[in-house]
């Protein structure tokens, strides 16, 4: 049994960052695609943009439900002081959300009324706003929350630092660049050549902000600064660095040669690397820089029964995601829908 | 008496109340609706009538707009229990979460999973598989509704666990007995015919109100008309009185394991044997009786233990920090029990009409049923009110109370956030529901298209019937 108390929080800890990851990948470009609305004006080109992910947004956000759900399960702890401890950008990213998710429909229905810009609007200004309040609650988990006997024991305005709001513009260039690279995959012509100029400066504006975040983050805890610069930990982690100017080197070149997919990829492996080295700054918290991973999870009896549940779900559900993606695949334009 | 409640609490109460009960009527929609289209498309593929595909087309875009809000409001409630309930979330998360958890994993996935292909896949996957994916997302929607439901019944009616002395936590021992928690059964039979009622409700209604514009323009009703009006009067007839049985059936089992629920509901203050009915009247919690009331001898018996000497609980059985309020569900409970005789009064009297063969040529009829259409959503929030906020003042029943499981957000944070779901919802969801109107106050056509994301214009106005061009509902409502 102690074994188990000890190894299912880590199993659970490896699922719950896919789960996010995927999360952030999948909506990731949905978002994107909403902010890069702000550069695209022109309708029958939107529609197009929209049309590459509309029949997939909402299973993409569904690993978003998944993620509150499983740390609700599996780690209740986190879950309870988290949760208050972010209140009011939860709300706001939630709203905005709302926002965001029926302006898929609603944009289109109300076409040629006078609500119609409102949609419009409500689906950029609703990925912008999701897109920051993600980033600054993953700014806001980084730096630390108050916590006391195990409940949250800070303010409403916490979250909010220049750390933070650094880790929202972060997301939202990164969110920005997933659609862009997305969009130079499945579209042609005006739009993707558009495209790829955007995801360029994007590019550029992204690497910055990794460059930024990651130098300010070791500075913020001790333990965050031993972790990358202690030896023999250095040469685990070092390759993680270099990996990302690597992959920004690729990802420049297929933009410029015009590689359809490769530059989508690149972006894909910024997201991994970024998440990757978060994963190594945090372990073993789950809500730094007081408790741990095992400190906030529920009994074995829980985790248990949602492991052999997820074991055998999870691969199904991977299965026909990707089936629905392959249905879809292929360059969207604007003279062929889906019908 | 109890003290004075917290400003915060109560705010945090009612912020959750709202956006469950806005959120509430998108999935029991999407889990009728989704039946109904995969019936429809079933009958399509099985007999080759255009009609059945030109139904399925209609009713896919309302359904499309209804599934969107169900999502995007739901996603709202997987991290609403963190952020009002962090206590009870760390106390019950281990069992909830977990329910909730499975819940997403075989239902909100699948749902999702294939809506694409069921709202834009007919032409790239064949009749076949795309029959596979609205039945995938049909039974998507009822797996969903059965692990919330066995969820919130553990909240009522918990069964299966411990409590660690240490840290308050319930810890799950037994997961068949936590699913199948005693009222689990009742309330998932009673919310699953809920959810088909409302649906036959707001397909009759769509019906009789293009039935009664056919008949203003001096024309007959086309034949999408006429099947759905005639397929959701069928649901009313069984499924109404069905619900009438399940609903007793449910009464009884709240009678046996929360007793006091039941004493509210009916504004009963003492125990007693051969009890009244109180037909109406107003609970007053301080002086414990219910004033102005108008009762019915014997019916109290009658009705909760099917016998006229049967013992009826009263309030006063129990502590006065142990009642629910009383005034909230004894309305909410008699206005869904009102409505519950009306729906199974439109159901026989529609089979009245078709024996006479004058179902589609009613008018009086179709009028009625034209008002009926919130009826079911209003009953199925009524007789969500009276069974949740017949739980207080638990949110674990009898072991966790509602005011130890309030996160500690401060009352400002709750005012502010309070006032923004409400501007958002309004709009949001306001905005929905004229969108909703406006596709229903067009007729269903013969050769009806689908939902197209790259055909937006197809969606709305394109096809008007001809004679029955009228005004549209909703628009300057």
């Amino acid at each position: 049994m102690m074994d188990f108390a000890h190894w299912l929080p880590i199993v659970w800890a490896v699922i719950l960052v896919a789960a996010i990851s995927i999360y952030v990948i999948l909506d990731g470009f949905d978002l994107g695609i909403g902010m890069l609305f702000a550069l695209e004006r022109d309708r029958g080109r939107r529609d197009v943009m929209v049309n590459t992910i509309a029949p997939v947004w909402d299973g993409n956000e569904t690993w978003m439900v998944l993620g509150g759900a499983v740390m609700y399960g599996v780690f209740p702890g986190a879950y309870a002081t988290l949760l208050p401890a972010f209140y009011l950008p939860i709300v706001l990213m939630l709203l905005a959300l709302i926002f965001r998710g029926v302006s898929f429909e609603f944009r289109v229905m109300t076409r040629e009324t006078a609500r119609e810009g409102l949609w419009e609007m409500g689906f950029l200004a609703g990925s912008a706003i999701a897109a920051f309040s993600q980033g600054a609650i993953l700014g806001g988990v980084i730096q630390g929350v108050a916590i006391t006997d195990g409940a949250f024991s800070g303010g409403a305005l916490d979250w909010l630092t220049p750390f933070s709001a650094l880790c929202g513009v972060a997301v939202m260039c990164g969110y920005a660049l997933l659609g862009a690279t997305w969009l130079v995959w499945r579209t042609t012509g005006v739009l993707e050549a558009s495209c790829r100029r955007w995801a360029g400066r994007l590019a550029i504006a992204l690497f910055l902000a990794i460059v930024a975040v990651s130098l300010w983050t070791p500075l913020l805890h001790a333990p965050y600064l031993r972790r990358w610069t202690d030896w023999p930990n250095i040469l685990f982690v070092a390759p993680v660095p270099v990996l990302v100017v690597v992959l920004g080197g690729l990802l420049a070149a297929g933009l410029r040669r015009g590689h359809s997919r490769v530059p989508f990829l690149c972006a894909l492996g910024w997201f991994f690397l970024c998440l990757s080295g978060l994963g190594i700054t945090v372990w073993p918290y789950a809500v730094p820089p007081s408790l741990t991973l095992w400190d906030v999870s529920s009994p074995p009896s829980s985790q248990f029964f949602q492991l052999v549940g997820t074991a055998i779900l999870l691969p199904i559900i991977l299965t026909y995601t990707i089936y629905s993606y392959r249905v879809f695949r292929g360059k969207v334009t604007e003279a062929d829908g889906y019908h | 008496m109890q003290t004075a409640p917290d400003p915060a609490l109560l705010l945090a109460r009612f912020q959750f109340a709202f956006t469950v009960g806005v959120h509430i009527v998108f999935p029991a929609f999407s889990i009728g609706l989704a039946a109904y289209l995969a019936v429809l498309e079933g009958a399509w593929l099985r007999t080759g009538r255009q009609v059945f595909l030109d139904l399925y087309r209609y009713w896919i875009k309302a359904f499309s707009i209804v599934f969107s809000m169900g999502v995007v409001s739901g996603l709202v409630m997987s991290y609403e229990f963190g952020t009002n309930w962090s206590v009870f979330s760390r106390k019950a998360g281990p069992i909830t979460g977990v329910l909730l958890s499975y819940e997403v994993m075989t239902a909100f996935f699948l749902e999702a999973g294939f809506l694409g292909v069921m709202l834009f896949g007919m032409n790239k996957v064949g009749r076949g598989l795309h029959f596979a994916a609205t039945c995938c997302v049909s039974v998507g929607t009822l797996i969903s509704m059965t692990w919330i439901l066995a969820s919130n019944s553990w909240m009522q009616t918990p069964r299966g666990y411990t409590i660690d002395p240490a840290t308050g936590r319930f810890m799950p021992d037994d997961w068949l007995a936590i699913i199948f928690n005693p009222s689990f059964p009742f309330r998932l039979v009673h919310m699953g015919l809920a959810a088909f009622l409302s649906v036959a409700f707001v397909v009759g209604a769509t019906g009789a109100w293009h039935m009664l514009k056919a008949r203003r323009a001096g024309a007959i009703a086309s034949e999408p008309v006429r099947v759905m009006f005639s397929m959701a009067m069928w649901m009313a007839a069984i499924v109404a009185p069905l619900q009438v049985l399940a609903g007793d059936a449910h009464g009884l089992n709240t009678l046996k394991y929360q007793p006091v629920k039941i004493a509210a509901m009916e504004g009963d203050w003492d125990t007693e044997g051969r009890a009244p009915e109180i037909l109406f009247g107003i609970p007053n919690m301080r002086t414990e009786r219910t004033d102005y009331a108008i009762r019915l001898p014997l019916a109290g018996s009658l009705i909760l233990t099917h016998s006229l000497d049967g013992k009826v609980p009263g309030m006063k059985d129990f502590p006065r920090d142990q009642r629910p309020p009383s005034p909230v569900i004894f309305f909410s409970f008699r206005i869904m029990v009102g409505l519950a005789m009306l729906m199974v009064l439109v159901g026989f009297w529609s089979l009245w009409l078709r024996r006479t063969s004058a179902l589609f040529t009613s008018p009086v009829f179709h009028r009625v049923v034209l008002c009926m259409a919130p009826a079911g959503f209003i009953a199925l929030l009524c007789g969500w009110v009276t069974t949740e906020v017949g739980r207080q003042p638990w949110t674990v029943y009898g072991l966790l109370r509602t005011s130890d499981s309030v996160s500690p957000i401060v009352l400002s944070s709750m005012a502010v956030t309070m006032a923004a779901f409400v501007v958002v919802y309004v709009i949001v969801f306001g905005s929905g529901l004229g969108i909703l109107l406006r596709l229903l106050g067009r007729a269903p056509v013969e050769g009806e298209q689908g939902a197209s994301p790259a055909h937006p214009a197809d969606v709305l106005a394109t096809h008007t019937h001809p004679g029955i061009a009228g005004p549209i509902p909703g628009e300057g409502a």
